[in-house]
């Protein structure tokens, strides 16, 4: 492994309730390599400098989604950000915004759960037709379609980026409408009128203001600004079509 | 060590937004000034109402609106207003293939497609506007 001699300052918003009711900065000083991410230099503090220092991380290659936190800032995967990308530094790292702190720079999840839940992410049918029909094959085109949401990683970093989630908890916010709309847009499902019982209150799609910033900050791409915005003209042409045709299927 | 700390019944820490949480990153600020600029919009509906009333009440009231509108600090006000207007009309139009999704033989339109669109039907209304002001109809 080459050595380096250059080095970076680290600050990270630390949060230990035992010790003192408000997080405080805590400065570590860590080798600037040039292929190390954040993530490798809170690995580096918590391995050689201070084991207690608290945060989430599983596959270092940005597909489980563990490792957003806020850096310089802005949420982001730790996983994905070269240190070597933000000298002179100091790096300042802190918790997700927007969620409680449980400790250091581990957030609650909970209530993001209990939301993607409520939209039944997963493929509902009104009846499921018998095995030896085969599979619920689709065209590249359907397939299309929904793909772009599918890459949703569960990351939380569109929540962090959210000022409508950190001042309405309440909203249902932009990944669990864009996994609800990557399940409406899949031709296998039939589960878009229970969803829409969901999403159509003001909690879900209304509460949102298009900010944008969910799919600016989003690492794959999914763009949950525009699933919301498109399930606002859809949820607004459904309501017309109850007006006008009452009598017609929802 | 904090006194009112409990073992086994921890405490979550929740920050509070600031009232301006929106300073200090563009995204926002834009965003920010996106939502204030509608008040341009309604302001612009509401003068315009307030036009049509003032022709509805005959010569004289419309060319005391229109003395109106010509003072000096009425007309900067206006470009101000105008100004406001553009910057929210600009930045809803290129927000609206996020909306909107159009096909054409199957296919989904590119997005600069759908904003072009929308900036050439502006320039239509624009158009059809200036053509009734020089008396068109």
């Amino acid at each position: 492994m080459p050595q380096t001699t250059e080095t970076i300052s680290l600050e990270v918003l630390r949060y230990r309730p035992e010790e003192s009711a408000e997080p405080e900065w805590q400065t570590y000083e860590i080798p600037l390599r040039r292929d190390w991410m954040v993530l490798d230099g809170l690995n580096h503090v918590k391995d050689t400098l201070d084991g207690s220092l608290s945060y989430r991380w599983a596959c270092r290659m940005g597909v489980c989604g563990s490792c957003g936190m806020m850096v310089n800032g802005r949420p982001t995967l730790t996983c994905a950000t070269y240190l070597a990308a933000l000298p002179p530094g100091p790096v300042r790292v802190e918790p997700l915004s927007g969620f409680p702190v449980i400790r250091d720079l581990v957030v609650d999840l909970r209530d993001f759960l209990d939301k993607l839940r409520s939209v039944k992410p997963w493929l509902v049918r009104d009846e499921e037709k018998p095995l030896a029909d085969g599979e619920y094959l689709q065209t590249p085109e359907q397939l299309a379609e929904y793909k772009p949401y599918s890459m949703c990683i569960n990351c939380l970093l569109c929540y962090s980026a959210c000022p409508i989630y950190a001042l309405e908890p309440d909203f249902i916010g932009p990944a669990a409408i864009a996994l609800a709309q990557r399940y409406n847009l899949d031709s296998r499902d039939q589960g878009a009128a229970e969803r829409l019982d969901v999403l159509s209150q003001h909690q879900g799609i209304w509460a949102c203001t298009f900010v944008g910033e969910c799919s600016a900050v989003c690492p794959k791409g999914v763009d949950p600004a525009g699933a919301i915005q498109r399930y606002k003209v859809g949820a607004t042409a459904q309501w017309w079509r109850s007006l006008l045709l009452p009598w017609g299927k929802r | 060590m904090n006194p009112a700390y409990q073992p086994y019944h921890p405490k979550w820490h929740r920050k509070r937004m600031p009232i301006f949480w929106w300073l200090g990153q563009l995204p926002y600020v834009k965003f920010i000034t996106r939502e204030l600029t509608s008040l341009a919009v309604g302001y612009a509906v509401l003068l315009l109402l307030a036009e049509v009333w003032a022709v509805a009440r005959g010569a004289a009231a419309h060319a005391r609106f229109l003395g109106f509108l010509a003072a000096p600090p009425v007309l900067a006000f206006h470009i101000f207003v105008c100004a406001a207007l553009v910057f929210h009309s600009v930045t809803w139009l290129n927000l609206a293939p996020k909306a909107l999704v159009l096909r054409l033989g199957g296919r989904r339109l590119p997005d600069w497609m759908v904003v072009a669109g929308h900036y050439f039907l502006w320039l239509v209304a624009s158009l059809v506007v200036v053509w009734y002001l020089h008396g068109g109809f």
